[in-house]
């Protein structure tokens, strides 16, 4: 068992992952047979609702631009050796940095000024919320994986206190802020649209999605362009050859968290900023969580969280239509796929390498033997 | 008045702690063969919903305490499968759980039962029936400390009694059996344990099914105890509570007996608390108690109050050497 399972490159990138990805397509495809659909009837659905109109790609946009924040979250913590499943809790800091920027300044600022300043405060919240889980991990040796856990529950907990408390504006009953002023809203795309002349339906799509584009260059040049980014991934990757090369691992390990909370804090933009205009108590909704689903089949690569962004996107753009199309069937069904990802892509992901291995080579085996090179055949 | 008011608060604090102390159990078990388990959330969640469904639809406590328990072994051997025979990531493995945990229920709890999520209330035949009332109304007549031990200590079901004589039971396993030695070497030196003859292998996956015992225990009294029927989400992160308090115990059952009572005890307090006026501090917020749990385990895990120490392989895949 202990001898490592060779596989060719193009296997392991595309082929592997697409094999666990049908496994947990096909799984999910069975809960929805034993509830008493039809799989066809409700991918036929999936697809029509997520890319079958304007406002369906819409959404499906608006969708993929918060997972592209978490899902690059969650990769550069594991480019640097850690895994950061505070998202969720960094996340709603960022809400609350860009609400508090909004709710503070927003009626003497111009959009121009205010805009930037609610992205760089949902960004600073986002990234000082991971630094402490970073700090503890690089100088105390306490756990990030159980320490940004216990950070999510106290991020709810603080804006519980905070809405309930200070924000609510007195004698409303829901648990919100009051509204921005009109220079914190981060314009919608058919705004945008309009103003060029071009009619675009309503809906949720914000100028976020370039701010989501912009990070994913950015991480991307980080990573694999900068000095910085070279010394992140070295300590990820070898601690101890890195170290010896020179790298402190303690600052790249607070880099890696504060640069992932950052991206996570992001998310703020796109739904506070974006969307709903006031600072709401549960608007991450689990995107934190569906990060690491987004990570893991993106492969921790900016290309990759793009793809896979846009796949949840559609999953749960799709998703809701068919919960407004089939009575009965409900949008949890897409939480339940996401989860069957991150167990047969995340956690199982080398348990089908072994006998793709094994096929591989027979193949190759028997093409081999057909031809002048029989001996050539692969090392078994 | 006063005596009532520690009865209720003792009684609540027992009731809440419960479950936490049987998650807590649980992850002690498998965290100290070295598998890390933060799918201590989902598996609760899965087993209440096997509770709830199997009890509305079988009409018999047995059943539903069966398919809670099956449901928790089945979720562990799962973990089993991914993470000591193939060696996954057992951290990415707690994810998926929980995760498919809190869909999956939801879309198979609205398909057969068409009530939002949620099973149908059990009848009281399917409920747990307290015990040892008649001891309680037997203590009620000691003066001083009598009613206060009537509400809070006698009455409650027999899962509440069972947590806590469990508690008993995995530290007699753990540190006074054979096999609680091999287990907890497993956890701190694998190879040591594969050199000396014993399966690794299987040891873990024997402390995993226990874990699934116990984590389908706890799932099954928050359906069949706490709570009238399953509701969509009802473990709301008592799971991760429980892992802190693991941690917080510092991986010993007894230990984290103890700081499962002290967080059910805040969770029992911060609602009384309420609007409280502390002099001099003014009023308690209600989410500062409830965040109490956490910040603590942080405060332990960075050693500002001690220091945990993990077992040394924990979420280290054995790799036999030939």
């Amino acid at each position: 068992m202990s001898a490592p399972i060779e596989l060719p490159r193009w296997a392991d990138l595309v082929l592997l992952p697409a094999i666990n990805l049908a496994v947990a397509l096909l799984v999910a495809g069975l809960v929805v047979m034993l509830v008493g659909q039809d799989p066809a009837q409700v991918l036929a659905l999936l697809v029509k609702g997520a890319f079958g109109s304007r406002v369906g790609v819409s959404y499906t946009l608006y969708y993929a631009t918060t997972f592209v924040f978490t899902g690059l979250a969650v990769a550069v913590a594991f480019h640097g050796g850690l895994f950061n499943i505070g998202g969720e809790g960094q996340a709603m800091m960022g809400g609350l940095g860009a609400a508090l920027a909004a709710l503070a300044l927003g009626e003497h600022l111009p959009a121009w000024a205010m805009l930037p300043l609610m992205v760089l405060a949902a960004a600073l919240f986002g990234l000082a919320w991971a630094a402490v889980p970073g700090a503890l991990q690089a100088w105390r040796g306490s756990h990030v994986v159980i320490t940004t856990i216990m950070f999510n529950f106290m991020a709810s907990a603080l804006m519980a206190y905070l809405l309930v408390n200070v924000l609510k504006p007195p004698g409303t009953m829901t648990v919100e802020s009051r509204s921005f002023a009109p220079s914190a809203l981060m314009p919608g795309v058919h705004q945008v649209l309009e103003g060029l002349g071009i009619d675009w339906p309503r809906s949720p799509l914000n100028l976020s999605v370039f701010v989501a584009a912009l990070a994913l260059v950015g991480v991307q040049l980080y990573l694999w362009r900068l000095r910085a980014g070279y010394a992140l991934r070295a300590v990820g990757h070898a601690p101890e050859a890195a170290h010896y090369a020179g790298i402190r691992p303690r600052a790249q390990i607070m880099a890696a968290m504060m640069l992932s909370g950052a991206l996570a804090g992001l998310v703020g933009i796109n739904e506070i900023a974006g969307v709903h205009g006031r600072l709401l108590l549960d608007f991450v909704a689990g995107a934190g969580f569906t990060g690491i689903a987004v990570s893991l089949i993106g492969r921790n690569h900016p290309v990759g969280i793009l793809l896979a962004s846009l796949l949840f996107g559609a999953l749960y753009q799709g998703g809701a239509e068919i919960a407004f199309e089939i009575a009965g069937f409900s949008r949890d069904m897409v939480f339940t796929l996401q989860g069957l990802i991150v167990l047969f892509s995340g956690a199982m992901a080398q348990v089908a390498a072994r006998p793709l291995s094994r096929l591989l080579q027979a193949l190759a085996g028997r093409r081999a033997a057909g031809g002048p090179l029989a001996s050539g055949a692969p090392h078994g | 008045m006063d005596e009532v008011l520690f009865g209720t608060l003792l009684a609540s604090t027992l009731r809440v702690s419960t479950p936490l102390i049987l998650c807590a159990l649980a992850g002690v078990l498998s965290e100290r063969s070295g598998v890390i388990d933060l799918g201590l959330e989902g598996k609760m969640l899965l087993a209440a919903f096997a509770a709830g469904s199997a009890g509305a639809l079988g009409g018999s406590l047995v059943l539903a305490l069966g398919c809670a328990l099956a449901v928790g072994v089945a979720l562990s051997m799962v973990h089993g499968y991914a993470c000591v025979s193939h060696r996954g990531d057992q951290v990415v493995l707690g994810m998926a759980i929980t995760m498919t945990a809190a869909g999956l229920t939801v879309v198979l709890g609205i398909a057969w039962f068409h009530q939002g999520g949620q099973t149908p209330p059990l009848p009281d035949a399917v409920r747990l029936s307290p015990w040892f009332g008649a001891i309680g109304a037997a203590v009620e007549g000691v003066p001083l400390v009598g009613k206060t031990l009537a509400i809070g200590l006698f009455g409650h079901n027999l899962v509440v009694y069972g947590a806590l004589a469990l508690v008993g039971g995995v530290w007699w396993l753990l540190y006074r059996t054979r096999f609680g030695l091999r287990l907890r070497a497993c956890g701190e030196n694998p190879a040591m344990v594969d050199a000396a003859g014993v399966g690794v292998t299987r040891l873990r996956y024997s402390a995993l099914g226990l874990n699934g015992l116990l984590c389908g225990l706890a799932g099954a009294y928050l359906v069949l105890a706490q709570n009238p029927s399953f509701v969509p989400h009802m473990t709301a992160g008592r799971g991760y509570m429980a892992l802190a308090a693991m941690i917080f115990g510092k991986w010993n059952p007894v230990g984290a007996l103890w700081a499962c009572l002290l967080f059910g005890f805040l969770d029992a307090a911060s609602i009384r608390l309420q609007g409280v006026v502390i002099p001099g501090l003014g009023a308690v917020p209600v989410q500062a108690i409830q965040a109490l749990p956490y910040v603590l385990t942080v405060v332990l895990l960075a050693g500002f109050i001690g220091r945990a120490y993990a077992p040394a392989a924990l979420g280290v895949p054995y790799v036999k050497e030939r």
